[in-house]
């Protein structure tokens, strides 16, 4: 809607060929020019001014929907994903939302890529087995997908489905994966993919993950750039998903928690908080910082600790902040406990990695 | 204000300038018709430029009677009306009460925190109840949520007008016919239906959709509440140029006071957080810059509190600095210390 072309918004023809003589063609320049800017551009006084950015302004905007018309959309279109995973479902309402960016975050070699291969082979399931019976695109950015792996799962999770013949390799061929090499691939295919999401059927996006694109492009060292090299992805991203109706999962790395994370508005002072240094050595922090953790719509975070690995769903909307047990089977990601933990507080947020024995579960 | 200050357009005032008229008392006794032959513009022209004069000129005179400038209401008249206006509740009691009974309309209120803290969950809240009724103590209006990141969730709004509901036939037991009428309109989907729900993908149709308000609100004129959720997120991803992005904002910020003050509504902005280096260190605060953090009448701050979830009123011209703490229920926002069985905590 942004680049909408003032030419086509129906203003007076004298209005239009001033906009295009000074090169303002589309809603975006009209409008991030303040009035008196505009009549000083234009040379043409402040009323006229006025009554074409309100024209402009009314043409730009986007149609308004009622919660009601959103509910019932959302109700017919069914709305979520479902994990199979029955308490995590019921935690999420439903399963992974349509049209919003789900984040899993977590250290490496904790599930992540599982669960992202079982998502990936549900929604390529026919509805009569509770799929979404559409394509997957996985965007593979550290080249982890597996297919022999996804196939093992499939087995271990629909032994009936896969043994009939043909079904594995139908199913491996809804399935396609790239393997973007830096962040401008990454976004060129991002672009291509607007229009083919709804023309090919694809019912799921994977992007696994989404922090070593950055890491690439950051390869001189200085994080302390404040613009992230993400900015544009990001909102299109999100564009996407809603556009599409589609979900999107994304996964993302985490960096040791420094003293200097731990940040304090200015009203609450100076305060030495001994508490949190013991436990910085084991405390990790979702990579990506602050502005993306703003930007996803549900975070569930992958953490172990007491010699069990957790997921907990730490953001969302519509979800209580509650832990669950799983272990990683070679049917993909199983939950020890349907009910989950409730966690208080801000221990919601923390992410721990204690122990090396990861490896040795 | 001289000839350079007028609101004209450039062409004119250089023919202005070029030909002498360089004050507004040099224009007092001209007709039009001379001007346009003067500067040899078009009639209409030289009507608009005499025009823009008499309108500054007459502002600045101070011959109307007793002192009084048209336009302007007396303190008391303000307190009388203040005194009459109704707040938006949040749900908290606590809250409520450190606010001044809620959330107040003609002001803009900011409301920031990180992520996770409870800002969606607080403008839906909002969304809610200022469709409670008059007889139950709301405002009965109607709500516009402008949703910048796709945090609204529907059912999450059926969740929270079902609790609103559900807590408000709780407190007002009675079965008398008044009563009866009203309790007909609480239907949760009534409510629903009274949100009028935007969503925006890019900082212009942000700027466009503000700009249509104007319009949209004097079509649906029981509309008392707009929501912006996020201000932020668009501004700090496609802005290259920050001082251009200063300019808009505090454009964005003036519209939006003065449609707050013209259809008597409350505006409530949601903003994210960023780190900002200050005596010596890295400080947390609300995004979008310090020129941004003088535009809003109030600001409160969702922060953690060890455990607990708490309010913080950083900046009100009416109430003190204060902060309440809050939870987040499966229906909704509500206080520590509800009279109800402990609210099951979500």
């Amino acid at each position: 809607m942004a680049n909408k072309l003032i030419s086509q918004m129906g203003l007076p023809p004298s209005l239009s060929h001033v906009f295009s003589a000074r090169n303002i063609l589309t809603a975006k320049d009209a409008l991030s020019l303040p009035e008196t800017d505009l009549m000083t551009l234009l040379d043409i006084d402040i009323a006229l001014v006025r009554s074409a950015v309100a024209s402009i302004s009314e043409a730009t905007c986007p149609p308004f929907q009622t919660g009601l018309a959103l509910l019932e959309e959302k109700m017919k279109s069914g709305g979520h994903l479902s994990t199979l995973l029955p308490g995590l479902d019921n935690a999420l309402c439903g399963g992974i939302p349509f049209g919003a960016l789900t984040e899993l975050v977590g250290p490496s070699g904790i599930g992540k890529t599982q669960f992202c291969l079982k998502l990936a082979l549900l929604a390529a399931l026919p509805e009569c087995y509770g799929g979404l019976n559409g394509r997957v695109i996985y965007i593979d950015t550290e080249s982890k997908f597996s297919s022999r792996r996804m196939i093992e799962i499939g087995e271990g999770s629909f032994p009936q489905i896969f043994r009939l013949q043909g079904l594995a390799q139908k199913m491996a061929e809804r399935i396609i994966v790239t393997r973007p090499t830096s962040i401008s691939e990454f976004n060129d295919s991002l672009q291509q993919m607007k229009l083919t999401l709804l023309q090919n059927e694809v019912k799921l996006l994977i992007v696994d993950s989404i922090a070593a694109l950055v890491c690439w492009d950051n390869e001189k060292g200085t994080i302390s750039s404040r613009q992230s090299p993400l900015r544009g992805s990001l909102s299109f991203l999100k564009s996407i998903a809603e556009f599409s109706q589609v979900p999107v999962v994304v996964t993302n790395q985490v960096r040791s928690h420094s003293s200097d994370d731990t940040f304090h508005y200015i009203f609450k002072g100076h305060r030495k908080d001994t508490s949190n240094s013991e436990r910085s050595e084991s405390h990790l922090t979702a990579a990506l910082g602050i502005q993306w953790a703003h930007a996803v719509t549900i975070r569930l975070i992958f953490e172990a600790h007491s010699g069990h690995r957790f997921i907990k769903v730490a953001k969302s909307p519509i979800s209580p902040p509650v832990a669950f047990p799983f272990v990683v089977e070679s049917s993909g990601i199983t939950l020890l406990n349907q009910e989950g933990i409730s966690v208080a507080g801000s221990e919601i947020n923390a992410i721990r990695c204690k122990g090396c024995n990861i490896l040795t579960q | 204000m001289e000839i350079s200050n007028l609101p004209i357009s450039p062409s004119i005032r250089s023919k202005l300038l070029s030909k002498g008229y360089t004050s507004l008392s040099s224009l007092s006794s001209i007709s039009p018709s001379f001007l346009a032959q003067e500067l040899s513009v078009k009639l209409e022209e030289a009507v608009e430029v005499l025009r823009a004069v008499s309108d500054t000129t007459t502002s600045k005179s101070a011959h109307i009677p007793y002192g009084i400038i048209p336009g302007a209401v007396t303190a008391w008249d303000m307190l009388s009306e203040e005194q009459m206006q109704r707040h938006i509740s949040t749900g908290c009691e606590d809250l409520d009460a450190i606010l001044g009974g809620g959330i107040h309309c003609k002001e803009v209120t900011e409301v920031g925190g990180v992520p996770g803290i409870g800002k969606t969950q607080l403008g839906i809240q909002l969304a809610v109840n200022v469709q409670i009724p008059v007889e139950y103590g709301g405002l009965g209006g109607k709500a516009v949520y402008i949703d910048t990141e796709g945090s609204f969730m529907a059912e999450r709004a059926y969740q929270i007008a079902e609790g609103c509901i559900y807590d408000i036939l709780d407190k007002f037991p009675s079965n008398s016919r008044e009563f009866l009428s009203c309790k007909e309109r609480l239907q949760v989907n009534n409510f629903l239906a009274g949100i009028f729900y935007f969503r925006i993908c890019s900082y212009t149709e942000q700027i466009a959709v503000i700009n249509y308000l104007e319009n949209f609100l004097t079509e649906h004129g029981d509309v008392k509440l707009v929501i912006i959720d996020s201000v932020t997120f668009h501004f700090r991803q496609d802005f290259d140029d920050l001082a251009q992005r200063t300019r808009v904002l505090g454009g964005l910020s003036l519209r939006l006071m003065k449609l707050s003050k013209m259809f008597n509504l409350a505006v409530v902005l949601l903003n994210q957080v960023t780190t900002k280096f200050t005596d010596g260190s890295f400080q947390l605060t609300l995004a979008l810059g310090d020129s941004w953090s003088h535009s809003c009448t109030n600001r409160i701050i969702l922060h953690w509190n060890g455990n607990e979830r708490c309010a913080y009123i950083e900046k009100s011209p009416s109430v003190p600095s204060a902060s309440a703490p809050y939870l987040v229920t499966g229906k909704g926002i509500r206080g520590i210390n509800s009279n109800f069985k402990r609210a099951r905590i979500m």
